[in-house]
This record gives C-alpha cells, structure tokens and sequence, in this order.
C-alpha cells in the first residue's frame, strides 16, 4: 500500500475578481479551484503565515469601499476584516489608494504583519493584521516631494525581511527604487547604487528607479535580486551594491521574481518585450531560469503557450512552493496559472479562465 | 435608521436595517463603526470624506447636494448607504 501523501498545497491567488485558492495533495497532479472569495474586491496580493500554518493575509482593494487587509484561517472560508485598516493620519492630505503587499513578519516577531500600499508607505501591524500604523520615518523621508509614480501608480511593493539580521529590511517602491533600514524601520537609506533609469535625464540617479519586484535568497541573505524597468540586477552585498545581470535574457524588462526554495543561487523571472509593448517578447511566453545568480540563464517553455501567445504576468505573478522537488507557478494578467512539478522544465496549466491574476503565492501546508 | 448596501453586509452581521440615534450624518457613521468597527472606512477615506462611488441619502437627499457629512438628521430619518452602481 503506498505511503499517504499528507502535505498539502495551496496556490492561493488575487485576481481583479476576488481571490481562489488551488489545492493539491503533494503529488501536485490533480487540483481543486475553491473561490471565489472577497468577490466585488480586487484582490492585489495574499500571503501565507508559516508562523501558525494556517493564517492568509489578502490585500483586498475595491473601487467602491476602498483598500484594506483580510485575513483567513480556514483556507478562505470566513474572512476577518481589519478593525483599523492602513490609513494615512487624518491631517496628512494622504489617502491609501490600494494596499499592494502583504508580509508576515519574521517568526521572532509573532503577530507583526507589513504592508505596501499607494501611495507609497509602509504600514506594520503588531496584533496579526487587525490594526495598522504608519512607518512615519519612510513616509517622512527627505525625498519623498520628488518622488514620482510608474505606470501602475506611486506604490510600495515589495518588503524583504531579512531572516538573519532582525533589524534589517528593504522595501521596493516604483518608481522611485530601494529603500533599506538597518534599524527596524526607524530610519531610511536608498540603495540603487549602479541601478539604470533609461527614462530619466540622468542614467544613474540617488533614486527614481523603477524596481518592478525585489526578492531575496532566505539562505544567503545579503543576496538580493530585482527586477527592474531597466534590467534585471543582483546585489551581493544586502542591496548596497547592484550588478546587472539581464544579459542572456530577450529584454531588459519584466515584472515577476521569484527564488528557489531550497537551492541559493536560483531563480526564475519571465521577460516581456518593453515598456511600450509589455507582453511575452515573439510570441514565445516563457519563463527564464538561473542556476548561478543570474550569470547565465535558461529558457523554460515546454508545456507553455508555443507561439502567438503575446501575454503577461504582474509583478507578484510568480512562486515556488516548499517541496522538495520545488513547484513553480506563474500565473498571467489573461487569468492562466501554469505549474512545474520538476522546477522549471516542464509545465501545464493549472487553471485557464480565471479574472486576470494579480499575484500567485503558496501555502505549503504538513 | 441607517440602510446598509449588500456588499457590506458581512461586515455587519447581515444586519440591513440599524437603528442609530445621531444628530448628524457624520455621528451616525461614528457610532456605527464603534458597533461595527472598520465599517466606515468602507464609507468615507482618511480625509473624512465620502468615498467617490458612495453615496449617502437621507430620505430622499443626497448629503452631497446638502451640507455632507454634517447634514442634521430628525427622528425618524432614513440614512441609505448607496454604492454607484450605474454604467456599463
């Protein structure tokens, strides 16, 4: 009799029409679509807590009734709605527009959650998503008058918690670029050191960068990746330097990343012609895989649309799961969700007619 | 009585119909968030103002054409909370 799979995985996924969670056993063959959830919301992330195994965070946006942070504990089958959701101070002018990102904070710090929102700053909750407070510092910085939105909005994205130095993190906001604090968020340095801005008068500026998504390797945490309007860079030493390294791949532009869960050094992306055309470059949609940080890279299509296929993903349209053979998951603005079972060199779709997807993230459950 | 749409009806308990006592518009949504806190942020932004694809009738009065927020309500006043939902 063969062994039972007990682990379970979950692709959890934010769509302009609410959120769906896919589940498998480990196998990874057969899923099961349940959702949708939030429905009448744009959902523009969710994230799972490892801490507990069993929280999901959701940015929950809505034209309507504004932005705010859900959260389930049941795998979308009630939600819980922050009492005091981030909100700018009532005299600052500022009002949040959507909430971008959601991070579970380091198992250190149990109940802290973060948030990116537009515009952009970053909120931190300390009793589990149920209220949030403005990082004053990051919204006061000196800079903050000459930032300038991207396409998509003056929005906060990405937050990386480094897993070794507890006081240390980095946000990525577009376009301005990165920010990194090596004190708990109590004060703010820009770190876009050989970063490209094609598109502003000056090539190489203190900031204005257009970080499209910043990642981190959890094994080596000074290694950092982003993917950028102008290339994609690597930094060795925890963001105060970049090295680009887009060559090998069909463009310099893109939006998702994501790292290896087991393995440093690898990671994966999927190029998209340019910023006037931001669709999969020839018709080839393909995901783009380093073994070596971004030194040389692989073109991984088989199983994906062949030809004539002019798609996209979004920024958090990219994840691995955590087992071991890694599953991979991109998942398209045409609302598509490929899937690797064998990290990378293989793929099927998962699901085909979804809303446009917004992000893809994993719940690995034991 | 205030009048709660569908679409926020999971935040208050499936409750359509609640009864307020309030002097003015802004006091209703005040004490309708304390009973059902992180409702009226739903309703109205930071800035306290009426979110752009709400709106707020009092009888038959939208507050935007009257005094907003601070419109006095009487006994006996229905307060319909009303999403835009015209256009295609």
């Amino acid at each position: 009799m063969a062994k039972k799979r007990k682990a379970e995985v979950n692709v959890l996924l934010g769509t302009r029409k609410g959120a769906f969670i896919l589940q498998s056993d480990a196998r990874r063959r057969a899923w099961k679509l349940k959702g949708p959830f939030l429905k009448g919301t744009s959902v523009f992330h969710m994230s799972f807590d490892k801490r507990d195994g069993k929280t999901i965070y959701a940015g929950v946006n809505s034209g309507h009734f504004g932005p705010t942070v859900q959260m389930t504990k049941n795998f979308g089958k009630t939600w819980t709605n922050a009492e005091k959701p981030p909100r700018f101070p009532e005299n600052s002018g500022l009002n949040v527009e959507n909430v971008w990102h959601v991070e579970p904070g380091r198992s250190e710090e149990p109940d802290v959650v973060y948030a990116g929102v537009a515009p952009a700053a970053l909120f931190r909750s300390s009793d589990g998503g149920n209220s949030w407070e403005l990082n004053q510092s990051l919204n006061n910085h000196p800079t903050r008058s000459q930032w300038t939105p991207g396409a998509g909005g003056l929005c906060l994205h990405s937050i990386v918690l480094d897993p070794s130095e507890l006081k240390r993190l980095y946000v990525g906001i577009s376009a301005v670029g990165v920010f990194k604090s090596e004190d708990a968020g109590k004060t703010w340095h820009i770190r876009n050191k050989n970063v490209r801005a094609d598109f502003a008068p000056v090539k190489y500026p203190e900031f204005g960068q257009c970080v499209h998504k910043l990642v981190m390797d959890p094994k080596k945490p000074n290694s950092l990746y982003q993917q950028n309007h102008c290339g994609v860079y690597r930094s060795e030493d925890a963001a105060e330097n970049w090295v680009e390294i887009t060559e090998g791949l069909p463009s310099q532009f893109g939006f998702p990343m994501a790292i290896h869960p087991h393995d440093s050094d690898r990671f994966y992306v999927v190029p998209e012609e340019g910023d006037f055309f931001r669709a999969t470059p020839n018709g080839q949609f393909a995901v783009y895989e380093t073994l070596n940080a971004g030194r040389t890279w692989m073109k991984r299509t088989k199983g994906l649309p062949a030809k004539d296929s002019f798609m996209g993903c979004f920024r958090e349209g990219l994840a691995t799961d955590q087992l071991d053979p890694a599953g991979v998951y991109v998942a398209t603005r045409m609302g598509q969700v490929f899937h690797s079972t064998d990290e990378g060199k293989t793929w099927r779709p998962i699901a085909e007619w979804l809303p446009p997807i917004h992000s893809v993230s994993t719940a690995t459950v034991s | 009585m205030v009048r709660i749409p569908v679409a926020l009806l999971q935040y208050t308990g499936n409750e359509s119909e609640l009864r307020i006592d309030a002097y003015t518009v802004e006091e209703a949504l005040s004490k309708l968030n304390t009973r059902f806190p992180g409702l009226s942020a739903f309703i109205v932004n930071e800035s306290g103002q009426l979110r752009r694809y709400v709106n707020i009738f009092v009888n038959e009065q939208d507050i935007r054409s009257g005094d907003g927020m601070k419109i006095k309500l009487k006994e006996g006043d229905r307060v319909s909370i009303v999403p835009v939902v015209a256009g295609g």
